[in-house]
């Protein structure tokens, strides 16, 4: 077990744990916290990756932005400070065992075939070069061009749509 | 050093605990944390095969980045887009449990 | 080396050998080096905010026309401690029903997120953390981590004008990023990469002689994600009490209140490494000790200028804070890159060297600035105000004693 192991395995159990936490715990708040807290572990495994770009996007975009929207969407959304009564609706037996059984089948999967054994080293010609890379892939009309156009019209129709749909603009009645 | 289906199995596990959250949760809000938890899943996922690709076949290859990028801005396009349906639901019903919201006249 | 050519390198290698005397391999001993100089640099920025805050009191004394503390000790110095020595021993309230995990780590969150950007800026030549290929965006990144810190004090603090002032400091500080991290790609596309120590090393002609503007919005923006005047409404003692920070109390609000003066003098070391210059100077590659030396007058010149514009603008109101941020900064931001990268391109292609190339940036920033000025005179600074006039009430005066209705006759 070398060094890398242990703080890999250390992390996928605290995103694990943390992952458990926000889909069972009965305050809303607490799980959007927990959520903070699984989304910073996925980005400490993209760093192992040697996508290090990518950690950094995460942390920017998923707790800088999503988290922090939901929170807001929690704190907006409550008829009382405590929440009371089980979170759960009536067929969660069956959503656990299906969510079960389908891990098993990925593990077993995963673990019997031998192309995916393989050990990630790590790239040594990697580090530092592929964000011009990426940068100039997305803007290369033989590349990545139109991706890239069509994902900011994306945001842009979603930031009209969220302006709109929470404005209160008042329609007259025909 | 790690093996490969360390993270494949790191990020099913992710995924089905995602799902577990979708199926079974009344708040909305909580659902589409689960959502978050099954697209972060998926970008292990993409990640580590392309760390895998490019160890392999010794080339250097730019589309799983890209994919990895389009997925980040997608989400957070679908999540703002997702809180402001449910927090003008809210401000109609008065509810945000999902099994509240099943008339489609407001 | 010696140590005054590479202080960092020469203090590890010390350190290691007097380890490995005593039995601890080389691997281990690195490691107990990298913590032990973070722990310095931490507790050495956190003892530094003492210095700041007398500092501060001092200079908005004088621009107020009065001494600032003056009675512990020549010119006040122990001020700090006396204060640091109160805030210690004051008892930790903590209110009924407040949620224990997130009242309690939101100090450790705001503190924790500004001293993390200390391991990425470069303070000499061979004096840096890690030289991330990602720096300038773990900078950002780390900033809004500490805006999670807020939203967590407000809500753990279960008390309705704390989650207020939560959301508004939020808002503020969501709505502020977004000219800040465009600002930023000035300096980025001028660099060709993300690394704090290649902004530095290719600082022939310091950024903020290139794009002005840039570094003035970018001064701007970082001072309303600090929270500091102008911008401090969130903690506006008139308004909403104290914001998020009201039921906190000793050390917690000690640590809020380090990670204000302390983040004011990060933004300054910001500014003054990707606009400034950095620690480069005449003879600042052979002596690293002479570019901290730089690097310290070049960031207490900035943290004075954001002292004194404390002590001079009068605060904002929420309204007019989101206007001035989606309405001027980032469309004049956005302007300002799409020139600057056009601009760049030609002149590069066109084979100017780089002190044309600077003179003519310089002009097309404060040609812009004057546009901008003229165009937000013209129509934003216009907007009829709202007018809060009540009905008219009759006046008593003498002449109409016995004829008006109001009057008393």
């Amino acid at each position: 077990m070398t060094t890398l192991q242990i703080i890999f395995l250390i992390i996928a159990a605290i995103t694990l744990v943390s992952a458990c936490l926000v889909v069972m715990t009965r305050k809303i708040m607490h799980a959007a916290l927990w959520l903070v807290l699984s989304l910073m572990g996925v980005a400490m495994v993209y760093a192992t990756l040697q996508s290090g770009f990518y950690a950094v996007v995460q942390i920017l975009v998923y707790i800088g932005a999503i988290s922090t929207l939901i929170i807001f969407a929690v704190m907006m959304t409550r008829n009382v400070m405590e929440d009371v009564g089980p979170q759960s609706n009536r067929g969660w037996g069956l959503a656990m065992v299906g969510s079960l059984i389908l891990f098993a089948g990925f593990s077993t999967v995963l673990l019997t075939w031998d192309k995916v054994q393989t050990n990630l080293l790590e790239i040594p010609a990697i580090n530092g070069e592929n964000i011009q890379m990426l940068g100039l892939a997305l803007v290369d009309p033989m590349g990545f061009l139109i991706p890239f156009e069509v994902a900011s019209v994306l945001l842009l129709a979603a930031l009209v749509a969220a302006i709109f749909l929470t404005s209160d603009i008042k329609r007259s009645r025909s | 050093m790690i093996p490969l289906s360390w993270y494949l199995i790191f990020s099913a596990a992710l995924f089905c605990i995602g799902l577990y959250g979708v199926l079974s949760r009344k708040n909305s809000v909580a659902i589409l944390m689960g959502v978050e938890l099954m697209l972060n899943s998926c970008t292990i996922n993409l990640l580590a095969f392309w760390h895998y690709y490019v160890q392999v076949r010794q080339a250097l290859q730019m589309s799983p980045l890209v994919f990895a990028a389009i997925i980040f801005t997608v989400a957070a396009a679908e999540t703002a887009v997702g809180l402001a349906l449910i927090i003008s639901a809210y401000r109609k019903r008065q509810s945000i449990v999902a099994g509240d919201l099943d008339e489609l006249k407001g | 080396m010696t140590f005054w050519s590479d202080p960092d390198g020469f203090l590890g290698n010390w350190l290691i050998h007097l380890l490995a005397g005593i039995g601890i391999p080389a691997g281990v001993a690195q490691a107990i080096g990298y913590a032990l100089g973070a722990a310095i640099l931490a507790t050495g920025a956190l003892l530094f905010v003492l210095f700041l805050i007398w500092l501060e009191r001092k200079m908005i004394g004088r621009v107020q026309d009065r001494l600032g503390p003056n009675r512990l000790g020549p010119w006040g110095i122990f001020q700090s401690v006396a204060d640091m020595l109160k805030i210690f021993t004051k008892e930790y309230i903590t209110p009924t029903g407040a949620d224990k995990v997130p009242y309690n780590l939101a100090p450790i969150l705001t503190v924790a997120a500004v001293l993390m950007v200390w391991a990425v800026v470069p303070l000499a030549v061979t004096v840096y953390g890690v030289d991330l290929n990602v720096g300038l965006l773990f900078i950002i990144a780390v900033g809004s981590l500490g805006e999670m810190g807020i939203l967590m004090a407000g809500w753990g603090s279960n008390n309705k004008y704390a989650l207020l002032g939560a959301f508004r400091a939020a808002a503020q500080l969501l709505s502020y990023e977004v000219p800040m991290v465009l600002s930023l790609l000035i300096p980025v596309m001028l660099t060709g990469s993300l690394s704090m120590n290649k902004i530095v090393m290719q600082q022939d002609i310091w950024y903020v002689l290139y794009a002005p503007l840039a570094a003035f919005i970018f001064l701007i923006t970082s001072i309303a994600e600090v929270g500091r005047a102008p911008f401090d409404l969130t903690e506006a003692e008139s308004e909403l009490v104290a914001g998020f920070n009201i039921e906190y109390s000793g050390l917690k609000f000690g640590m809020f209140f380090v990670a204000d003066f302390l983040h004011s003098f990060t933004i300054s070391l910001l500014v003054a490494v990707i606009f400034l210059g950095g620690w480069r100077g005449p003879g600042a590659e052979t002596y690293p000790l002479l570019g901290f030396v730089y690097l310290v007058i070049k960031t207490s010149l900035v943290n004075s200028l954001i002292i004194i514009e404390r002590a001079s603008l009068p605060r904002f109101r929420i309204d007019q804070m989101m206007d001035f941020t989606w309405k001027v900064l980032t469309p004049v931001i956005l302007i300002l890159v799409a020139l600057t990268a056009l601009l760049e391109k030609t002149m590069v292609m066109v084979g100017l060297g780089a002190w044309l190339r600077t003179g003519i940036m310089f002009i097309v920033n404060i040609a812009l600035l004057f546009i901008a000025d003229t165009v937000v005179r013209g129509h934003l600074a216009r907007r009829p105000r709202p007018d809060v006039r009540g009905k008219e009430r009759p006046v008593a005066r003498p002449e109409n004693f016995f004829s008006q209705p109001g009057s008393g006759a």
